[in-house]
């Protein structure tokens, strides 16, 4: 019984693509399965490149941080993994220079250093800054310009460090890893580890952080990360790129959002080709299965044969996709191969299979109910035509594609929110095209009396055939509008992110200033023209009890949620919420005087930490106890580079603690001696340069931007598919309803004008629906998922509706071209 | 055998069937009851419109009655759903179609063994090609339909139902898409291959000349049965 299935299932096969009955629908999964794989697999790499570019923060991909030194052992064993190793060493120091004294972040590193990414230096304080491979040489020092101007030396003098001289050789700009809070450190100095001897700072007993630093291949480096997950060294901390800055985190998050997207766009519409095709399968092998009934075959033999069918045709086209896909991923990595920098290693198998296996359910999904509807063909066809098998329902086609949709799409896109959007997106947008198309067919209908011939028996046609035209302009408008997602929409999106970082966006904060200053220095600020943007207080304090319960860095799984336990909130105050910040849960406090005590937490951070709206924090501000309740949680766009706060209380609760005050300006790079004259005229504050991170959150999304394009390449492929198997369906009843009016005497011309009458029909509404629909679901995505400011861009329309209009007349006459050209006769013969 | 001539292969008993028409319920057969003996050759005649052809879906269990039995072979066919009637059919039914049936993109060959294939026989290639040799095809067995004239795929059609030695065979108005000579040939083919194995026929048809080649004569008029021998 099997064995024959089996053999009727592959003579199937063979029969059907030698008649070209399988071209489309093969086409399609090939598309589908290529564009799933290739997005996939280089998503996949595309996201190790991005953590790669993330991981420059840390100098590393994987770093290993401990309080005591770290034995050349576990050097030793990176190394045989085939990884990089280097060793940096950080201390808190009091470096000397004459009568003062600063006490200075040292940093000391070997000749390794860093691993990823560069340093910057320059030859004199807020001089030009350049990225360089070196580090300081022995018996000399690269001091970061405020350690300079509180030690009052130049570049070229002498400092004392413990028990040794060091001479000041360059300016440290920044070095990758100088992560962690931006905000709380002193200032900064690298020395050549060579030199930590004669320093004879490195006592039993003295706060020294000693750090692994090692990259390089995928494998080596997870299976460093599950060695070290094991060491007996309690204080050991593993870090890599999610301990990196949270601006950049959120790029990164971005950026994976972006690249989902394009993975499911490319998911549903090459789903969408595979249903019409899958339709036009199954309408054509009605006769077959009608009189393969006849001849006695049972439901089970027919459904075998056709299981067999499918999974064989999908396993061939999903081999067939996955090495197309392959092909284009590659192409796609050496693009960006000066980005990612080391060769990357290849597509695991496990991922190749994925993709395929991805192949199979979207081709069961979106065409196994349509195919196996033929099982249940009458018999009785044989005599009578008119029977056709009782039609899927609906509601049980989009039933199980949509579970086929939503088994991958998390997969695909990772992120629940944007797949829920994106699907409630095109089902919205397929309820809304079907009654748009059944009202327009019916309007159109009613038009025709007011035209010219052809155009009349195209009218008609398109609402004589008012289910089908609906169908076809509901799949077109799906097309459509995925190709306008892809190429306007997604270029919007982008703009709206990089928007987020406009060319005036602050890159240089000022902390540290006290209270007496904040007046002249805004002062400061706008004699040299420089906006700032808005002064904060900031307080210092450890978050010491939830819910009256005290709180430990030991509760916690989550080495990030212990280090911020561990270490000083920066607390503020304010009145009014800032632009960038929305309220998720909770409500923001009146503006009006006397709100009583409350705090406002970053969401985030109320995740990591446990804390929910309603929990009443404690904190110790030099020795007091402030305690309040929760009242609001707020998403922080921490890419918009303003100041933000991870906590803060309405006004009152702080007020009398004592502050300092944090703002933020854009300094353009021409003038950047002002900030020389503004350390020299506000000796105490702090300045803190974070263009170069704004640089690399700019780099992250010029990269995204591109690996996105490329992915769409693909969704626009699959877009094109969908046009050609929506024109398919109606073309044999084009085709012969054409053969018949040529053979009652109408000329080729007239039978040509009506056709592209109808198409143009088609493609008009099915533009202007889709420009709509694209328009909708690229403000939600916006609105809801990448909380990107998006302005509808009203070249949708124009644009949508002339996509429509040309490439469904295009393509439509290609179609027929042959069947118009053939004598009526023999098309009528041959479609019969 | 005198019991295998005494039981009737096809006993149609009070069999009706009425459809829903937009104007009404519409009665298309009415009270048709006979029987039909094995190796006989019964004419089922009548106008066009008289229910001829939805008297053949019924005995050959295509489509379901609304009112009466069908014994064939002495099987209820009222007791088997549309798989256990595809079953039977396989085993004991063959079929010869006025618009031939046969599937485009099959070969003349394929075509003979698709019915073998379904039973599971092992040497269906072999079983195809002798009988299409016998209905003078031999040197197109790879021919697909759209390369046979209308009376060659004809040919093929009763191949293929003739190829698993069938008990029955039902012929709806099979020389009604042929030409006289076509027309001819398929009727002489069809008459002198049911001799050969004696095969039950039942022949639907209007063409009066083709019905006097059988035993006998079914008569339907407005889906009523006018006389039967």
């Amino acid at each position: 019984m099997i064995a024959r299935m089996l053999r009727l299932g592959l003579g199937n096969v063979r029969r059907d693509l030698r008649a070209g009955e399988l071209t489309l629908i093969l086409v399609a999964i090939v598309t589908a399965v290529a564009a799933l794989s290739a997005v996939s697999l280089f998503v996949d790499r595309a996201e190790r490149a991005l953590a790669a570019q993330g991981n420059a923060l840390l100098a590393a991909d994987l770093a290993l941080e401990s309080a005591n030194a770290i034995p050349e052992t576990l050097a030793a064993e990176a190394r045989g993994l085939g990884l990089d190793v280097a060793r940096t060493l950080s201390m808190r120091s009091v470096l000397q220079s004459g009568d003062r004294l600063q006490l200075t972040e040292l940093k000391a590193v070997d000749g390794d250093y860093p691993l990823r990414g560069q340093v910057s230096i320059a030859d004199a304080p807020f001089d030009t800054a350049r990225e360089v491979s070196e580090v300081p040489a022995p018996g000399t020092l690269w001091a970061d310009a405020r350690l300079l101007q509180s030690l009052s030396i130049e570049v070229g003098q002498s400092v004392i460090v413990g028990a040794t001289a060091l001479r000041v050789d360059k300016v440290l700009v920044l070095e990758p890893d100088r992560g962690g809070d931006f905000f709380s450190i002193a200032p900064r100095a690298m020395m050549n580890l060579a030199d930590v001897a004669a320093t004879r700072l490195v006592m039993p007993g003295s706060r020294v952080n000693h750090r692994l630093l090692v990259a390089g291949g995928e494998k080596g480096i997870s299976a460093l990360r599950e060695r070290w997950q094991h060491l007996n060294d309690r204080g050991a901390k593993i870090l890599d790129v999610r301990d990196a800055r949270p601006e950049v985190r959120t790029a990164l998050e971005r950026a994976d959002l972006f690249l989902g997207m394009a993975a499911l766009t490319a998911v549903i519409v090459a789903g969408v080709a595979i249903a019409l095709a899958a339709r036009r399968y199954a309408e054509r092998h009605l006769d077959t299965a009608a009189i393969m009934r006849c001849l006695g075959a049972t439901q089970a033999t027919i459904t075998g044969m056709l299981l067999t069918e499918m999974l064989v045709l999908a396993s061939f086209a999903s081999l067939a996709g996955v090495a197309l896909g392959y092909i284009a991923q590659h192409v796609l990595a050496a693009t960006l191969s000066g980005f990612v920098g080391d060769a990357l290693p290849p597509p695991s198998l496990a991922a190749v299979a994925g993709a395929m296996l991805i192949g199979i359910i979207v081709l069961i999904g979106f065409a196994l109910t349509p195919i196996l509807s033929l099982k249940s063909v009458p018999p009785l066809r044989v005599l009578r035509r008119d029977l056709t098998p009782v039609p899927p329902r609906s509601a049980m086609v989009y039933a199980v594609a949509l579970l086929a949709l939503l088994g991958i799409a998390p997969w695909q896109a990772r992120d629940v929110a944007l797949t829920l959007y994106l699907l409630g997106g095109c089902l919205a947008a397929i309820a809304a095209l079907a009654l748009a198309a059944w009202l327009a067919v019916r309007v159109l209908g009613r038009l025709r009396r007011h035209v010219g011939v052809s155009w009349r028996y195209g009218l008609a046609s398109v609402a004589r055939r008012a289910r089908t035209s609906s169908v076809q302009i509901v799949a077109l408008g799906l097309g459509i509008m995925a190709m306008l997602l892809i190429t306007l929409v997604h270029g919007d999106l982008i703009a709206g992110w990089q928007r987020k970082i406009p060319p005036g966006a602050p890159n240089q904060f000022v902390i540290n200033i006290p209270p007496a200053e904040v007046e002249p220095l805004g002062d400061f600020l706008a004699g040299h023209r420089l906006h700032a943007g808005g002064v904060f207080p900031m307080i210092r304090g450890r978050l010491t009890a939830i819910n009256g319960r005290p709180v430990q860095p030991s509760d916690y799984d989550d080495p990030r949620a212990r280090r911020l336990v561990d270490r000083e909130f920066n607390l503020s105050w304010t009145v009014g919420l800032q632009p960038d910040n929305v309220v998720t849960a909770g409500a923001w406090w009146p503006e009006a005087a006397g709100a009583p005590p409350q705090f406002s937490v970053e969401s985030g951070i109320a995740e990591t930490l446990g804390i929910r709206l309603g929990d009443t924090l404690s904190y110790d501000i030099v020795g007091e106890t402030i305690t309040a309740p929760v009242t609001s949680l707020r998403d922080v766009q921490w890419d918009s580079f303003n100041v933000n706060f991870f906590v803060i209380a309405a006004p009152g609760l702080l007020e009398q603690m004592p502050a300092t005050y944090i703002t933020s300006f854009h300094l353009p790079a021409a003038e950047r001696t002002a900030l020389n004259e503004l350390v020299r005229r506000f000796p105490s504050v702090t300045v803190i340069d974070v263009a170069a991170v704004m640089d690399q959150v700019r780099l992250i999304m010029d990269r995204v931007n591109l690996a996105v394009r490329f992915v769409f390449l693909f969704t626009l492929l699959a877009g094109a598919l969908v046009l050609v198997a929506a024109l398919q369906a109606t073309q044999d009843e084009r085709a012969r309803e054409s053969a018949l009016l040529r053979s009652l005497g109408a000329k080729r011309a007239i039978v040509a004008r009506s056709l592209l009458a109808e198409f143009i029909v088609i493609g008009l509404v099915a533009g202007v629906l889709a420009s709509s629909a694209a328009g909708l679901t690229a403000w939600m995505l916006a609105e809801h998922v990448f909380h990107v400011d998006y302005r509808i861009n009203l070249w949708l329309w124009p644009i949508g509706t002339l996509a429509g209009v040309l490439g469904v007349g295009a393509f439509g006459l290609a179609g027929l071209r042959g069947a118009l050209a053939e004598p009526p006769a023999s098309v009528l013969r041959r479609i019969a | 055998m005198v019991e295998a001539i005494d039981t009737p292969i096809i006993l149609a008993d009070a069999l009706g069937k009425t459809v829903r028409s937009p104007t009404g319920d519409l009665t298309i057969l009415d009270d048709i009851s006979f029987l039909i003996r094995p190796s006989e050759a019964v004419a089922v005649v009548g106008v066009s419109g008289s229910g001829k052809s939805t008297l053949l879906s019924l005995l050959a269990g295509l489509d379901t009655p609304t009112r009466g039995r069908v014994l064939l072979d002495g099987v209820d066919l009222n007791s088997l759903d549309e798989d256990g009637r595809a079953a039977l059919r396989a085993r004991r039914v063959g079929f010869v179609f006025q618009s031939f049936q046969l599937l485009h993109s099959m070969t003349a060959r394929e075509n003979v063994m698709l019915p073998l294939e379904l039973a599971g026989s092992a040497d269906a290639a072999a079983q195809a090609e002798a009988i299409l040799a016998r209905v003078g095809l031999g040197e197109r067995t790879g021919h697909y339909p759209n390369q046979l004239s209308g009376g060659e795929q004809q040919r093929v059609a009763i191949a293929r139902a003739f190829v698993t030695r069938p008990r029955i065979l039902f012929a709806d108005e099979p020389t009604g898409n042929l030409d006289g000579t076509s027309g001819a040939l398929v009727a002489d083919l069809l008459f002198s291959l049911r001799a050969e194995a004696g095969t039950t026929l039942v022949l639907v048809t209007h063409d009066m000349k083709l019905a006097t080649r059988c035993e006998r004569r079914i008569t339907l008029s407005a889906g009523r049965m006018l006389a039967a021998p």
